[in-house]
C-alpha cells in the first residue's frame, strides 16, 4: 500500500491533470485511510492547485487547465467538506464578490470567482448589479474577509468608492478588505478611494486575495 | 479552405512564359564558363556569332521543364524529413549571407565573429516555426576563401536543422559536399537525403558567372538541390513595369533550369528568386517595398504552372532597426508569401537590404511565420454543425472555457505566438517591466539559446567536420580554427 505521502501526491497530480473524478475517488481513499481533512486540504488539493497557479503564470499551461484543475477541486472539497467542518479546519477564507451597481457585465467576476474557488477561497458570489449595502451586510452575515468587486464602465465605478466608504462607516475597513478590477480600473483609482488591492486579471485577483488574508506563503 | 492570392491571370502567365523563351532563344544568355558552355552546346544550344550569347531554343527548355522534379524533401542532419518543398506547402528559412549583424546591446550594425553565428545556430534550434537554417551570415574570423564552407559547418555542427546555403567561389562545393557525406554516409543516402538546397545566382541581365554556373552543375551532378536566385532591379537591370521584370526573371530562371537539367536530369531545383524594384531617390533595392513582393508572389506563380516549386526572398525589411518598418515589411511579406504558396520563405531575421541579420528580429519573424502559417491553415468546421448543442451547453454552463469542443479545438483553432508578442493588458504588461518589443525579443533569444541541446549528431561525425574544416581552413593559411566556446 501506497504512503499517505504519496496518496496525497497522487490527489495532488489528479487534480493537476485536471481529472476531477479521480481526485474525487482518491480524496475518498485518503478519507477512508484517516488522513485529515486538513492534510488532505493542504498537501493535496492546494499542493496542486500551487502548481497549477505557478504553470499558468509562466504559460505552461492555458485557464482552461486551470478551470479543469479547479473543476477537480470542488470535486475534493465536496468530498472533506463534512470533515473540514467536524475537525474545525478554518476556510482558506471567505470572498464576496460581485459586479457593482448599475453594472451588468460579469464575465470577468465569474472567471475571479471560478478562480478563487479554485484556490481553495469559499466564494459568495452576488452577481451583478450589487448596490454597496448589499455588499457590506452580506460581508457581515457571511463573515467574510474580503469583498470583490468588479466593474467595465466607468459610469458605474463610483459605485466601488461608495462600498469602501460604507465599509468605513461601519467600522470594518480593518476586518473586510476591498479588492477592485475591471477593464477601466487601475491600481492608482484602487488608491485613490482607499481600495486594499487591485487584481488586473482573474490570476492576478487571486493572488491579490491570499495577499489580503496573508496566505501567499501557506503550503507553498 | 486554404487562402491564396493570385497576381497574374492564366493567360498572362503564359504569355510571360513566352516572352521569356523568345528572350533565350533570341537573345541568349551571357555564360562564361567553358565547361558549362560546353554542356549547353552538346545539349543543342547555339551561339550567336555577333554577341557570342548562348542562345536556347524552346526544344531545351521543354527538354529541361520535363525533367525537372515537381518537389523534393529536405531531411535534417539525423535524416528525418524535415520539409516538403511541393504544392502549396509553405517552410520559412533565416534571409541568407548577411555581411553584419545588428548587435542588440550596442544597437550598432558590425561584421560579426564565430562567437555570433554558434549563438544564431543555438537560436535556430527553438524556433519552431522557422522550419529550417541558412547560413544567415558571414563571421569575420576566418579567411574570406573559407566563410561559405565555415558558415556551413558551423550550422552543421550547432543545429540539426536542414541548411540553406551557398558557395562563393566554386571550389568551395568541394568541402561543403563533404561535410554532408561525413553526416549522411554515403553518395547515394545523401542523393536519397538531402540535407541542403544551395542558393545559385544569375547575375542581371541574362549572365551566369563562372563560379555561380559551374556550382550548378556541381549541384546537379551531386543531386544537392540549388535554388535560383533571379535578382532583377525593376527600373534599373530590368524593365521598370512588375511584368517586363517577370520575363526577365522568368528567363533568367529557365537558363538556370536548363543548366541544371543538362547537368543532370532530374536533379532538385527550387524556382527562386531575389528580384527587387530599384528605387530611384535612395539608388537601394528596397525588399520591404511591396512591388518587390508582389514580384515575389508573381514569379511563384509562373514556377507553379511550369509545375515546379518555388522560393523567393521575401518577408525582409531594409530598416536597420527592430523598428515597426522591420515588422510592417516582414510581416506583409511573409503573409503574402504564405498566401501565394511559395515553398521556401527565405526572409526571417534579415534587415537593411539583405545586409544585416538580427538574432532578435529572428525570434520576432518566427512569430509572424507561426501566424502566417496559421493564416494559410483558413478557416474550416470543426465539429460546428449542428451549432445549437454548443449553446445550449454555453448557456447551461455559463461559459465554455472547459467545454470539450474547446479543449478538443483551442490549440489548433487558436496560434498561441511566444512571449515577444504582448498580449496582457496593461497593468499586467506594466507589473511585469512594461518591456517593448526589443527587449522581450531580447530576453526570448537569451532563453533559447540557454535552452539549446548540443546536436545529436554522433561524436565521431563531428570529429570529421571539424577535421574537414580545420584541412580547409589550412589550405587557406589558418592553423587553428576560432574556438567554439
Amino acid at each position: 500500500m501506497e504512503s499517505s505521502a504519496e496518496l496525497l501526491n497522487e490527489i495532488a497530480e489528479a487534480l493537476q491533470r485536471g481529472d476531477d473524478e479521480r481526485t474525487r475517488a482518491l480524496v475518498s481513499d485518503a478519507v477512508a485511510r484517516k488522513i485529515t481533512a486538513k492534510q488532505i486540504l493542504d498537501q493535496g488539493l492546494i499542493a496542486g492547485m500551487n502548481v497549477v497557479g505557478e504553470q499558468f503564470k509562466c504559460q505552461d499551461i492555458f485557464l482552461p487547465d486551470v478551470l479543469l484543475a479547479a473543476r477537480a477541486m470542488y470535486a475534493g472539497l465536496d468530498v472533506i467538506k463534512p470533515l473540514l467542518i467536524s475537525e474545525k479546519v478554518a476556510s482558506r477564507g471567505k470572498v464576496v464578490i460581485g459586479s457593482v451597481q448599475g453594472d451588468l457585465h460579469d464575465i470577468g467576476k465569474n472567471l475571479v470567482g471560478i478562480m478563487l474557488k479554485g484556490a481553495g477561497f469559499e466564494v459568495v458570489d452576488l452577481g451583478s448589479d450589487v448596490a454597496p449595502e448589499r455588499f457590506v451586510e452580506t460581508a457581515k452575515s457571511e463573515n467574510a474577509q474580503v469583498v470583490g468587486m468588479s466593474a467595465l464602465l466607468t459610469t458605474t465605478m463610483t459605485a466601488m468608492k461608495r462600498t469602501v466608504e460604507l465599509l468605513k462607516t461601519q467600522g470594518l475597513a480593518g476586518t473586510v478588505k476591498t479588492i477592485i478590477g475591471g477593464a477601466p480600473v487601475t491600481a492608482e483609482y484602487a488608491r485613490s478611494i482607499g481600495a486594499d488591492a487591485y487584481g488586473y486579471d482573474a490570476a492576478n485577483a487571486v493572488e491579490q486575495v491570499k495577499r489580503l488574508m496573508g496566505t501567499t506563503s501557506r503550503n507553498t | 479552405m486554404r487562402p491564396t492570392v493570385r497576381f497574374l491571370s492564366d493567360v498572362l502567365v503564359r504569355q510571360i512564359v513566352d516572352e521569356a523563351r523568345e528572350v533565350l532563344a533570341k537573345v541568349g544568355v551571357e555564360i562564361t564558363n567553358r565547361t558549362v558552355g560546353r554542356l549547353l552546346m552538346e545539349h543543342g544550344a547555339q551561339i550567336d556569332p555577333k554577341s557570342n550569347r548562348f542562345l536556347l531554343s524552346g526544344t531545351m527548355i521543354d527538354r529541361a521543364l520535363g525533367t525537372a522534379p515537381s518537389g523534393f524533401r529536405l531531411y535534417d542532419a539525423r535524416g528525418d524529413q524535415a520539409l516538403d518543398l511541393s504544392g502549396l506547402n509553405v517552410h520559412f528559412t533565416p534571409g541568407s549571407a548577411a555581411l553584419n549583424i545588428l548587435d542588440f546591446d550596442t544597437s550598432e550594425i558590425r561584421r560579426p565573429a564565430t562567437r555570433d553565428y554558434v549563438r544564431y545556430a543555438k537560436l535556430m534550434c527553438g524556433l519552431k516555426h522557422i522550419a529550417a537554417q541558412s547560413t544567415a551570415f558571414i563571421p569575420n574570423d576566418v579567411p574570406e576563401a573559407i566563410s561559405d564552407s565555415y558558415r556551413l559547418y558551423l550550422s552543421l555542427m550547432f543545429c540539426e536543422k536542414p541548411v540553406v546555403t551557398g558557395t562563393f567561389r566554386a571550389e568551395s562545393f568541394r568541402v561543403m559536399k563533404e561535410m554532408q557525406l561525413a553526416i549522411r554516409g554515403t553518395e547515394p543516402e545523401l542523393k536519397e537525403k538531402p540535407l541542403t538546397v544551395f542558393s545559385c545566382c544569375p547575375t542581371a541581365p541574362l549572365r551566369w558567372s563562372n563560379d555561380t554556373s559551374q556550382n550548378v552543375v556541381d549541384c546537379a551532378q551531386s543531386m544537392i538541390p540549388v535554388e535560383f536566385i533571379s535578382m532583377p532591379l525593376a527600373g534599373f537591370m530590368a524593365p521598370v513595369t512588375l511584368v517586363g521584370t517577370l520575363v526577365q526573371h522568368t528567363a533568367e530562371t529557365l537558363s538556370g533550369i536548363v543548366i541544371s537539367q543538362c547537368a543532370k536530369r532530374g536533379a532538385p531545383m527550387l524556382y527562386g528568386g531575389s528580384p527587387a524594384i530599384f528605387d530611384v531617390r535612395y539608388e537601394t533595392t528596397p525588399m520591404g517595398a511591396i512591388e518587390t513582393m508582389m514580384i515575389d508572389c508573381a514569379y511563384s506563380e509562373i514556377g507553379r504552372y511550369l509545375h515546379l516549386p518555388t522560393q523567393a526572398y521575401i518577408g525582409l525589411s531594409d530598416a536597420k532597426l527592430l523598428d515597426a518598418q522591420a515588422g510592417l515589411e516582414s510581416s506583409v511579406g511573409a503573409t503574402l508569401a504564405a498566401l501565394s504558396g511559395i515553398n521556401s520563405v527565405s526572409g526571417p531575421g534579415m534587415l537593411d537590404f539583405e545586409s544585416c541579420q538580427s538574432l532578435e528580429k529572428l525570434v520576432l519573424d518566427n512569430e509572424v511565420c507561426g501566424m502566417a502559417l496559421r493564416l494559410i491553415q483558413g478557416i474550416e468546421p470543426r465539429e460546428d454543425f449542428p451549432a445549437v448543442p454548443l449553446f445550449e451547453e454555453m448557456l447551461r454552463e455559463k461559459h465554455l472555457l472547459i467545454a470539450r469542443h474547446t479543449r478538443k479545438h483551442l490549440k489548433t483553432e487558436h496560434f498561441f505566438p511566444g512571449r515577444v508578442i504582448d498580449r496582457a493588458n496593461r497593468p499586467r504588461w506594466k507589473d511585469t517591466g512594461s518591456a517593448t518589443l526589443g527587449a522581450r525579443a531580447h530576453l526570448e533569444v537569451e532563453r533559447l539559446v540557454k535552452a539549446w541541446t548540443p546536436s545529436r549528431l554522433p561524436e565521431t561525425v563531428r570529429k570529421d567536420l571539424t577535421r574537414l574544416m580545420a584541412d580547409e581552413a589550412k589550405r587557406s593559411g589558418m592553423n587553428a580554427l576560432p574556438s567554439l566556446e
